[in-house]
């Protein structure tokens, strides 16, 4: 049974007890069994993962294996993939097949890392719930009733349902770490710039950062070594040398200084992750570490900033999608301007032409001012707030998100009432710092809550360590959801 | 501030995303709810702030004027929805 954590699987590969072939055969068989009734995967094509761990395992046995060469990993259909349908999760690209890897899958490529699919997502990455897929909504493997979270919906429940040891997801406004959240596994956003958003298709790239998602902190550190690494193809992309995520897990977190924003524990907080959250700083509290107050003031303006920000560069970078060069083009029109309004009113869903309409809107004539320029002045307020506040501690700590897994449905139709669930997730990403978030408890309903962590800039091993060792205490991020085969399966190692 | 009908159908041909009266009727309202939001910004004193754009202070690299890609225009076409002789197929824009 597919439940071991990566450096398990990479010592049973190492030491024989199991093929890259073998491995990749049995999480297939997984995703078959349990993939119609949760919809993590839009692209699944078995034959192309067999011949990647062929690959794989021929590099093990020629003696040239890297330290996660033969594990298998799900990628999100946000990073275009050589020969595979790469689709963004939009009618717009549901026949685009990329002619090039997105940097970081060259990156697992190269560490021979075989794909099992590409997974589902809100469209274009717009969205917290992952009901905007043109592929149908994803279900919550905790609760089929109940969404995922988003915008890496399909990465956080092919994980939490175990159809994969980890995936790949991205995180622009906590589309890594709020369906890491709600789906009860582990997911990090580095800091902006260490992973290279080429061919990566682009939503607001000021904000944009990929991220490792996976049952635990040691896990996703392992993942970082691969993700990671200056690309001149990304102008955004920082030259620095390379580090171990994984060198400081085991240190002890003696002396750690933990911060609590008062404004992430104020109103609009769900009573039962509030309790969860604290009983995770008690934990802490309990292996050495110790709390201080601090104040993140103007975060509560990071949802208006954001719904400025986020919109103003979608429009400028979804204006490529105009029925000429790739993707949907509306079989009926007069004109070349025709083709392109029909084409982009058939081609993007609701939420994604709302998006747009914002971004056009407070970008043009007469608004620039009073929308974007204002959202950018507010956005160093709130990564000033950070600064002050990592004066006084060395890691920040609140819940990922207000509440755990909502009903399908329940927020679709009120668009403020979704983007309030990005609430605690959303600031740092206007910051550009690191942000993780990892199970921390259950709800009366049996739903995983999210306790989250944010660093400062480049301490991504900082907060996994103290991640790993939350999670050698805890055994939250080894529960596994209750229905299907998943059932009692424990993690070995 | 509040959003017409009319509006939203300016925006929209800014946008080029065809729209008719019943759905600029119904976006109308959801985008209002959501420029009540960000109106909530509105009264910060920024006047002394600089504008932050990015996160990083990084600056466009300068590279050597040299060639650095290959042809791979027939990849890149074969995705394309109309092509022909290597070039994209549009409606005609000059009579």
């Amino acid at each position: 049974m597919p439940d071991a954590s990566l450096s398990a699987l990479a010592a049973q590969l190492a030491a024989k007890q199991v093929s890259s072939r073998e491995l990749a055969r049995q999480y297939l068989d997984r995703i078959a069994a349990l993939n119609p009734a949760i919809n993590a995967f839009i692209t699944v094509d078995a034959e192309k993962t067999l011949l990647e761990a062929a690959a794989a395992d021929a590099r093990i046995a020629a003696g040239q294996a890297g330290p996660l060469t033969g594990v298998p990993i799900a990628h999100k259909d946000i990073f275009c993939t050589d020969g595979w349908r790469t689709t963004c999760g939009s009618k717009m690209l549901h026949n685009f097949v990329a002619p090039y890897d997105a940097h970081v899958i060259q990156r697992f490529k190269a560490a021979g890392m075989p794909s099992l699919g590409k997974t589902n997502m809100d469209e274009f990455a717009m969205g917290s719930s992952n009901e905007t897929s043109y592929f149908g909504a994803v279900k919550n493997p905790w609760n089929t009733a109940c969404v995922p979270g988003g915008s890496s919906g399909g990465a956080a429940a092919c994980v939490a349902a175990r159809m994969a040891p980890a995936a790949t997801g991205t995180d622009t406004g906590g589309s890594i770490r709020q369906p890491a959240a709600l789906c009860g596994i582990t997911g990090l956003k580095p800091t902006y710039g260490l992973v290279s958003r080429y061919g990566m298709i682009a939503f607001a790239s000021s904000l944009d950062q990929a991220g490792p998602m996976a049952p635990s902190a040691e896990d996703c550190a392992l993942l970082l070594n691969v993700m990671t690494g200056f690309d001149p193809n990304d102008s955004t992309s920082l030259e620095r040398e390379k580090e171990d995520y994984a060198r400081d897990l085991d240190q002890p977190l003696t002396g750690l200084r933990v911060g609590l924003p008062r404004e992430f524990f104020a109103e609009g907080l769900n009573s039962e992750v509030a309790a969860a959250v604290e009983a995770a700083v008690t934990e802490l509290k309990k292996l050495g570490a110790t709390t201080v107050e601090i104040s993140l003031a103007n975060s509560k303006l990071a949802i208006p900033v954001y719904y400025v920000l986020a919109p103003a560069e979608a429009s400028s970078n979804l204006s490529r999608f105009d029925g000429v060069r790739y993707g949907y083009r509306a079989p009926d029109y007069a004109s070349l301007d025709d083709m392109y309004c029909k084409t982009r009113a058939q081609g993007f869903g609701a939420e994604v032409k709302r998006r747009i309409l914002i971004g056009a809107y407070v970008l043009s004539h007469g608004y620039y001012d009073a929308y974007y320029l204002q959202a950018q002045k507010i956005r160093r307020l709130i990564a000033d707030d950070f600064n002050q506040a990592f004066k006084a501690c060395d890691v920040i700590l609140g819940p990922t998100a207000p509440g755990t897994a909502f009903k399908l449905g329940e927020k679709s139709d009120d668009p403020v009432e979704m983007y309030l669930n990005d609430l605690y997730t959303i600031p740092a990403n206007l910051a550009g710092l690191p942000g993780m978030s990892l199970p921390c408890g259950f709800d009366g309903k049996g739903l995983p809550i999210g306790l989250q962590l944010v660093g400062n800039y480049f301490s991504e091993a900082k907060m996994l360590n103290v991640a790993h060792q939350y999670q050698r205490a805890t055994d939250w991020h080894m529960r596994l959801p209750p229905q299907g085969e998943a059932s009692g399966v424990r993690r070995e190692g | 501030m509040s959003l017409t009908p009319d509006d939203v159908k300016r925006i929209a041909r800014l946008a080029r995303i065809e729209i008719d009266d019943a759905q600029a009727q119904a976006t109308q309202a959801q985008l209002n709810t959501i420029f009540d939001l960000i109106a909530t910004m509105q009264a910060v004193d920024t006047a002394s702030i600089a504008p932050m754009a990015h996160a990083q202070e990084v600056y466009q690299r300068l590279r050597d004027d040299v060639v650095t890609e290959t042809d791979r225009h027939a990849a890149f076409q074969a995705v394309a929805p109309a092509v022909e002789n290597g070039l994209y197929l549009v409606p005609k824009v000059i009579e």
